[in-house]
């Protein structure tokens, strides 16, 4: 995706608009994406405000109703109203999306830099690495939930252990490239210090990869966050996460489809948006892979 | 030739041996006395001592890992806590129904997800282009149970066409087996596709661009020529890796398709043991996939040497 002569153009055009409209038209998958996840992000802050009533508050005597004016989304077999229950739902999903790709990243990215600049660590971890890479990722987050309490920390936690491999190997293999690029080795041959050489020529460029990389671990963990509610072994079912409701829908799914539904329709678009998104990021920052993928 | 493939043999060893002290070290890692965790909230002092002397915690952490991984050696992988069974038997039992799944989905998906690629790419930019991209993304966002119950809604409850859930062997009629499977393929099968249709259409494109195409489409070879004999040939190797690497997916997705449609299969007994804390079985059934994941991406680095004649180790 070159840039083409309009942006020289643009600053003529005096409205403000024009450069959003250009932007939008040029990278439409960041602006669908960023738009669907930018709304995501308002329900999950606004739901106490969305006329939403308390999502854990039980109503025996009005379980199972249908969707209607008076329940949007319907209720489950406890009578919790299933639309604000679905909302709040958003606030536990990108909570954990955000979480894990964040600590994924940190984690991930400071092994990555030093792995790829010592031989003697890289052999180790790389060989930890490829071990834990051949266990499914979500065996292992399987694994630890099982062991652990349940708790949204701790949900958090075994995502991003099983998320820290991926991270590290590419992390690494860009310090791999880097180090073999005349200006580093020239930083190397003028003496700078290695923690200079890190910040100032290495971390710059792991920025674009890592940010992309975030952004499809964010709609992986909260796709891995929804399997562990639903097989029980995530979130504790006292928080409406989609994965709880759902797995709540699974017993009734028969006779009242409904419950399923609307968390399932909501998770998809949120990852939906995530990975468009990442999709957009990776094609603007780094034209090179996009025209291979 | 020999040699690589002894050497990939060979680099197998030290993944495994990884995998194994994860799995050893499952059940250290977290906090706590793991036995009073598996007991449950409800345990007794004695039933926490039985726990223990029963996985051997009471032992020093050196000795309780060469037991087990000698027994491990031996194929023993333990006894379940709580049906006091060998864990290879219970493992054993289930088998089937997650071996059917998983290769009737493997089949599928590679049946549709390359040919989807390899149009996707001949016509790049172009609608048929669009739409194959559209899917791929829409299959990694749409989450195995969330297309899993809309499939069961849309063929079972809505059409009657298909069973709800359930698996029926082989040996009891080919027809009801293989409508038991239909579903659950589906849904199983959907990122996977994505992902091998996703690679398959960006590897064909970068062949595409080479000079020996537009010379075998000078030449005036048949467009199915060019597609198949010289550009997939090509192309192959990173559409064989992804689909290696695309195993782990299916492996995560069975854990999931198994509860929805209520198959016995590993996948179904990794949920019951999660739901009972019966640590013997996790860490039997996570030893069991990956070294099954381990081989599969044996066989595929393996298969480069086939696929690639010009590739010499």
């Amino acid at each position: 995706m070159s840039v083409t002569p309009t942006a020289v153009v643009l600053p003529i055009v005096p409205a403000r608009r024009g450069r959003v409209a250009t932007y939008v038209r040029r990278h439409p998958t960041i602006a669908i994406g960023g738009g669907i996840l930018g709304l995501m992000i308002a329900i999950a802050i606004f739901a106490p405000f969305l006329g939403t009533v308390d999502p854990v508050a039980l109503a025996p005597a009005k379980r199972l109703r249908w969707p209607s004016a008076d329940y949007w989304f319907g209720t489950d077999m406890f009578g919790r109203d299933l639309y604000s229950r679905t909302l709040y739902g958003t606030r536990v999903s990108l909570t954990v999306g955000v979480s894990v790709a964040l600590l994924s990243i940190s984690v991930g990215a400071a092994i990555g830099l030093v792995s790829g600049f010592n031989r003697w660590v890289d052999a180790i971890v790389m060989r930890v690495m490829d071990g834990l890479m051949s266990i499914p990722a979500i065996l292992i987050a399987i694994a630890l939930m099982a062991l652990s309490r349940a708790s949204l920390q701790n949900v958090v936690l075994a995502i991003t252990v099983a998320e820290v491999p991926r991270v590290t190997r590419l992390v690494r293999g860009v310090v791999l490239t880097l180090r073999e690029q005349p200006y580093v080795e020239a930083a190397i041959a003028s003496g700078t210090q290695t923690i200079h050489i890190l910040w100032r020529h290495i971390v710059p460029n792991t920025i674009a990869p890592v940010l992309v990389q975030g952004t499809f671990i964010a709609a992986s963990a909260m796709i891995t966050e929804a399997i562990l509610s639903f097989i029980g072994a995530g979130t504790p079912p006292t928080i409406p996460s989609w994965g709880n409701v759902m797995a709540e829908g699974r017993a009734v799914f028969q006779v009242a489809y409904y419950i399923v539904l609307f968390p399932g329709i909501m998770l998809s678009i949120t990852v939906l948006g995530i990975n468009l998104l990442g999709d957009g990021l990776r094609d603007a920052l780094d034209p090179r892979l996009a025209r291979r993928l | 030739m020999l040699a690589y493939i002894v050497r990939r043999i060979l680099a197998t060893i030290p993944v495994m041996a990884v995998v194994t002290v994860f799995v050893f070290a499952l059940l250290h890692l977290s906090p706590g006395d793991p036995a009073a965790i598996i007991a449950g909230d409800t345990a007794t002092a004695a039933d926490i001592a039985r726990i223990h002397a029963k996985l051997g915690l009471d032992q020093p952490l050196y000795v309780q890992f060469a037991t087990w991984a000698w027994n491990l050696l031996h194929g023993d992988l333990g006894i379940s806590i709580f049906t006091n069974l060998p864990v290879l038997k219970l493992i054993g039992q289930r088998v089937e129904p997650t071996l059917a799944l998983t290769v009737s989905t493997l089949v599928v998906s590679i049946a549709v997800a390359i040919p989807l690629g390899i149009v996707a790419a001949w016509k790049a930019g172009t609608w048929i282009d669009r739409v194959v991209m559209m899917f791929a993304v829409l299959g990694f966002s749409v989450p195995v149970f969330v297309l899993a119950y809309l499939l069961i809604y849309a063929l079972s409850i809505a059409t009657k066409l298909l069973p709800v859930q359930g698996y029926v062997s082989p040996g009891d009629g080919l027809w009801p087996f293989l409508a038991h499977l239909v579903m659950p393929s589906i849904a199983l099968g959907l990122v996977y596709s994505a992902l091998i249709a996703r690679i398959t259409r960006a590897s064909m494109l970068d062949v595409l661009s080479q000079d020996y195409i537009r010379t075998a489409q000078a030449k005036g070879l048949p467009n199915d020529k060019v597609l198949i004999g010289h550009a997939l040939r090509n192309a192959a190797i990173p559409i064989v890796t992804i689909i290696g690497i695309g195993v782990a997916l299916l492996i995560g997705g069975v854990v999931v398709t198994e509860t929805v449609f209520a198959i016995p299969g590993l996948g179904r007994l990794t949920v019951d043991a999660i739901l009972r804390r019966d640590y013997p079985i996790i860490q039997g059934v996570i030893l069991v996939f990956s070294a099954v994941y381990v081989m599969i991406n044996l066989l595929v680095d393996l298969s480069y040497a086939v696929l690639d004649p010009r590739i010499r180790y």
